[in-house]
């Protein structure tokens, strides 16, 4: 039976997440405007709009049905489940068992679902367009996601326990590096690739661009506003957070103070979204056609570290 | 009543016998844990489907007569429970084959278009192709094992009577006579052209249970043919990798909506084999756990396809007759004229993409953890395996996304595309409440998991021939994960319930409009505007192009002016062009060398009669007595010599 403050303890990755999730758009849009030249938004800036979002009325499109009032709400709702089982720094998850990271993949699935099952209830041509290639895209970032999941599975837990997230993250200390840095490094490489297109970041794809032809999630949810908007916004965020928080504990190793390691986990995902900043900033989108060519390699990655962990 | 029984208790009931004049027959009927679990959704389904057949053929009361399909409707019902209960092979041969014939009458019941018909040969060749196999398998069988009792054919092999060689020809046999039932790539080639042709409530029945026959016969051999050699295992993990990944491709290149479906049914089978290839490979390597998550998750995809995908063809058919066209770029908006209707497929969609916290889930969470297990893991090929495993039921899952929010999103959701879409009737009560219950179905097996887990080890005992309590034990570390599962997919419909409960009341003293969907200040959006089926899928058919072979028929516009632009791409099998058609030419080739031989005169043909039974007398008499004395003779010969 665990104690009562290791429960609490248990719930502070979900808190976090509730919390911080917003500030990351804030420090990646922050960091572009540094490297523009220009001052930029508050960081910040994610709340207010969520808080204004959230004070608005809404408009619907008359050729909608309840599958597209459906969408926000069930995304969120997949979104905060998948939170669930995301430990952080020293915390274990709010919720562990063997096989949660299948469980992760096919939540975040599901939020993918309704969103674009709603974007097509629109009937709109540009929401067609950026649902079918996010469903594309998807597919394809799915087996890099797992794989490289299982791969650190198996290096961090396969020779003394089982398969899940916490246990996982547990084990990955200095010790493993020194054993299988090479599989921690493609996975990680693998999964920053699962996070740009995931998140819908460039050089995937380009948040901030003016023209709906060339986008995928924004154009996706064109015809969401109000509360429903602040709930999309609000799961994009968590989902940033989340794969961040994967990217950062598959990177960087455990340290022994408890203090110390929450202090390096927070600086590394921070450090995280200024460096999504500084790849928006210093590179342009692909080529769609090249998309796909991105995600395959994060694919091979995943699996090279597959094949590597059990040759060690 | 009784299959319920045995599910419960895990016992077996015991064969009853009658007499049956045939040479190796005997009517033989048994129902074990195995044949309960595969008979039990027949039967369940059956019923729902008789009560939507009721309302979908009422339509076609004024100008067909309903009797035929209501009789083969119900042979092909009893013929699958026979098959499945059948405790002897030319009791098992005989059923198969009413079943087979059953259906073909079904499929070709709107017999008057020349594309059913064509559907309904294809699947008369492609059945028969698969029966005679497994009447070679049946007649090898029993030509070791002296009878075709199931029963002696499980105590010949362990009497020992098996060479491994016999053993895998058998196997091999089996494969192909019962894999073209269950629409293993590439003998799946029937099955696109047959379930679409049949009426809905029938596809639903045969993609549902009448293909899973199929991977009950794989399951009923393995028990006749010992302990199988990892390789084995390997084939039926590189098929269900195949059907899988392939199936779904297909399937989401289709512009039929039943067709979509039908493939989707390969690429389920696909999984299904893959956890059975699983469960082999644990058997052969003695590893338990594999064994039985591998099995488990198998056989659970047996019930939770049946549920859902007989959900997906009650809605494609409710789709079908309300619009009157099951081409998905003719439809759109349907959500609006048959709202329940396009519920339950939305349910059924999401279930069959394997969402938590739907069924689908659960199956295939299971097939992963048996390729997590840490002794397959420890072995030479462990990490292929799960390889193989993770990295294609995850590519599956996504491709599936891309399928089947095609499916309900250019069917159910935008707006109609055509007058009759807009116009669309929706589906009566009979035709309802079957699609209702199924999709309850769908949560509830998912709640239900743990009843059927132990309703399970039962049937995996007999699969993996262990005792039950250690299968128990096996399965017993699958319970933490799945309450975990659970409790998580409870949290997701608390959470939306309450999400959705925050708006309402955000939104209830605002300002909530209804205006047109954003057209980026274009004036006029026109219908024709939305995405397609075809344009949906372009990016994925492009990338893919290598295997799903597109067709595109482009007539660019032309000049200053141009009055005539079209576009058109169809997708082939390129099992059925490439492979089947090919060695089919060079089969009616050959065969037409031997053209001379009829021509159409009798009295030769009477000559060719009298000249057989001539040679056949000649044999019988004289000459299989001179071979014997010449070896008589040979042999006297030799001890002279020597």
């Amino acid at each position: 039976m665990v104690s009562d403050s290791t429960r609490l303890s248990n719930l502070l990755p979900l808190a976090f997440a509730l919390l911080f999730a917003p500030l990351l758009l804030g420090l990646i849009n922050r960091t572009k405007a540094v490297f523009g030249g220009r001052c930029g938004p508050p960081i910040l800036q994610t709340y207010y709009d969520l808080r204004k979002l959230l004070g608005k009325g809404a408009v619907y499109s008359r050729t909608t049905s309840w599958v597209f009032r459906a969408g926000p709400i069930v995304t969120l709702a997949a979104t905060l489940a998948a939170a669930l089982v995301v430990p952080f720094g020293p915390c274990d998850a709010a919720l562990h068992f063997v096989g949660d990271l299948v469980l992760f993949a096919y939540l975040l699935g599901l939020a993918r679902f309704f969103t674009v099952a709603a974007a097509l209830d629109t009937g709109s041509p540009f929401e067609g367009m950026g649902a079918s290639r996010e469903v594309f895209f998807s597919a394809l970032a799915e087996p890099a996601l797992l794989l490289g999941l299982v791969a650190v599975a198996k290096a961090a837990v396969g020779r003394s326990g089982w398969f899940d997230l916490t246990g996982m993250h547990q084990h990955l200390n200095g010790a493993l590096w020194l054993d299988a840095g090479l599989v921690l490094l493609f996975v990680g490489v693998a999964l920053f690739f699962v996070l740009l297109a995931e998140c819908s970041r460039i050089p995937v794809d380009d948040p901030n661009t003016h023209l709906e032809l060339t986008m995928i999630h924004e154009v996706m949810v064109l015809d969401h506003s109000g509360p429903d908007f602040a709930y999309i916004l609000y799961g994009a965020a968590l989902k940033l957070w989340l794969l961040s928080t994967l990217v950062v504990s598959v990177v960087v190793p455990r340290v022994s103070p408890v203090w110390l390691d929450m202090l390096i986990s927070l600086a590394g995902v921070f450090a995280l979204a200024v460096g999504v900043g500084v790849i928006e900033s210093s590179m342009a989108r692909l080529r769609l056609v090249r998309v796909p060519q991105l995600l395959v390699g994060a694919a091979v990655l995943a699996v090279l570290a597959l094949v590597l962990e059990s040759q060690i | 009543m009784p299959v319920v029984g045995v599910l419960v208790s895990g016992k077996s009931l015991p064969d009853s016998s009658w007499a049956w004049n045939v040479p190796f027959g005997s009517f033989t009927v048994g129902l074990d844990p195995l044949s309960a679990w595969f008979a039990a959704p027949i039967l369940g389904l059956a019923i729902l489907a008789a009560v939507y057949g009721a309302g979908y053929l009422s339509h076609y009361a004024d100008h067909k007569s309903l009797g035929p399909p209501w009789l083969f409707f119900n042979l092909l019902v009893a013929a699958m429970v026979l098959v499945v209960v059948a405790r002897n092979g030319m009791l098992f041969l005989v059923a198969w084959e009413g079943m087979a014939l059953a259906s073909y009458f079904l499929v070709t019941f709107e017999d008057e278009q020349s594309r059913v018909r064509e559907a309904g040969r294809i699947y008369l060749i492609a059945s028969h192709l698969g029966t005679a196999c497994l009447l070679l398998f049946f007649a090898l069988c029993a030509s070791y094992a002296g009878s075709l009792d199931f029963a002696s054919l499980a105590g010949a092999k362990m009497a020992g009577q098996l060479s491994r060689t016999l053993a895998a020809v058998l196997f091999l046999l089996a494969l192909l006579g019962f894999g073209t039932k269950a629409g293993f790539m590439p003998l799946h080639v029937w099955l696109p052209e047959a379930h679409p042709a049949a009426p809905s409530h029938v596809s639903a029945l045969m993609s549902g249970v009448m293909i899973k026959t199929g991977i009950y016969g794989m399951l009923r051999a393995l028990t006749f043919l010992g302990t199988p050699p990892a390789w084995w295992a390997w084939t039926l993990i590189a098929i269900g990798v195949t059907s899988g990944i392939l199936g779904v491709l297909f399937a989401a290149a289709q512009q039929d909506l039943k067709r979509l479906l039908a493939y989707s049914s390969v690429e389920n089978v696909g999984v299904i084999a893959l956890g059975l290839g699983i469960g082999m490979l644990g058997v052969s390597l003695e590893i338990p756990s594999v064994a039985a998550f591998g099995f488990a998750g198998g056989l659970l995809h047996v019930l939770n396809h049946a549920i859902f995908k007989g959900l997906l063809f009650f809605g494609a058919g409710a789709a079908l007759q309300g619009a009157g066209t099951g081409r998905m770029d003719l439809l759109g908006g349907l959500v609006k004229r048959m709202p329940a209707a396009a519920a339950t497929f939305t349910v059924a969609a999401a279930a069959v993409c394997a969402l938590p916290p739907f069924n689908g889930f659960l199956s295939e969470f299971l097939i992963f953890s048996s390729a997590f297990q840490r002794p397959l893991l420890a072995t030479s090929g462990g990490s292929l395996v799960a390889l193989a495993a993770i990295g294609s039921l995850a590519l599956i899952g996504g491709l599936a996304a891309a399928c089947f929010t095609k499916a309900l999103g250019i069917v159910f959701l935008g707006e109609p595309r055509t007058k009759e879409a807009a116009a669309a009737h929706p589906p009566g009560w009979l035709m309802l409440i079957p699609m209702l219950v199924l999709a309850a179905g769908c949560l509830l097996a998912s709640l239900a998991i743990p009843p059927l887990l132990a309703g399970l080890a039962p049937v995996l005992a007999g699969v993996q021939r262990q005792p039950v309590a250690v299968i128990a034990e096996c399965l017993a570390p699958a319970s933490d994960s799945l309450s975990g599962v659970l409790t998580v997919g409870g949290i997701v419909i608390v959470l939306t319930i309450v999400l959705a409960a925050v708006r309402q009341r955000l939104l209830r003293s605002r300002d909530v409009r209804m205006s047109v969907t954003w057209d980026c200040g274009y004036a006029a959006p026109a219908v024709r505007m939305q995405y397609t089926s075809t344009s949906y899928v372009q990016p994925l058919t492009d990338f893919f192009s290598l295997i799903l072979r597109a067709r595109k028929h482009i007539r660019e516009p032309r000049g200053l002016f141009p009055t005539v632009a079209s576009a058109r791409t169809h997708h082939q099998d390129m099992f059925l062009t490439g492979l089947f058609s090919r060695s089919y030419r060079g089969f009616s080739w050959a065969l037409a060398r031997l053209h001379w031989l009829q021509h159409g005169r009798l009295n030769l043909y009477v000559l060719y009669i009298a000249l057989t039974l001539v040679g056949l007398l000649a044999w019988e008499f004289g000459l299989g007595e001179l071979f014997d004395d010449c070896a008589a003779w040979l042999a006297a010969r030799q001890t002279m010599f020597f």
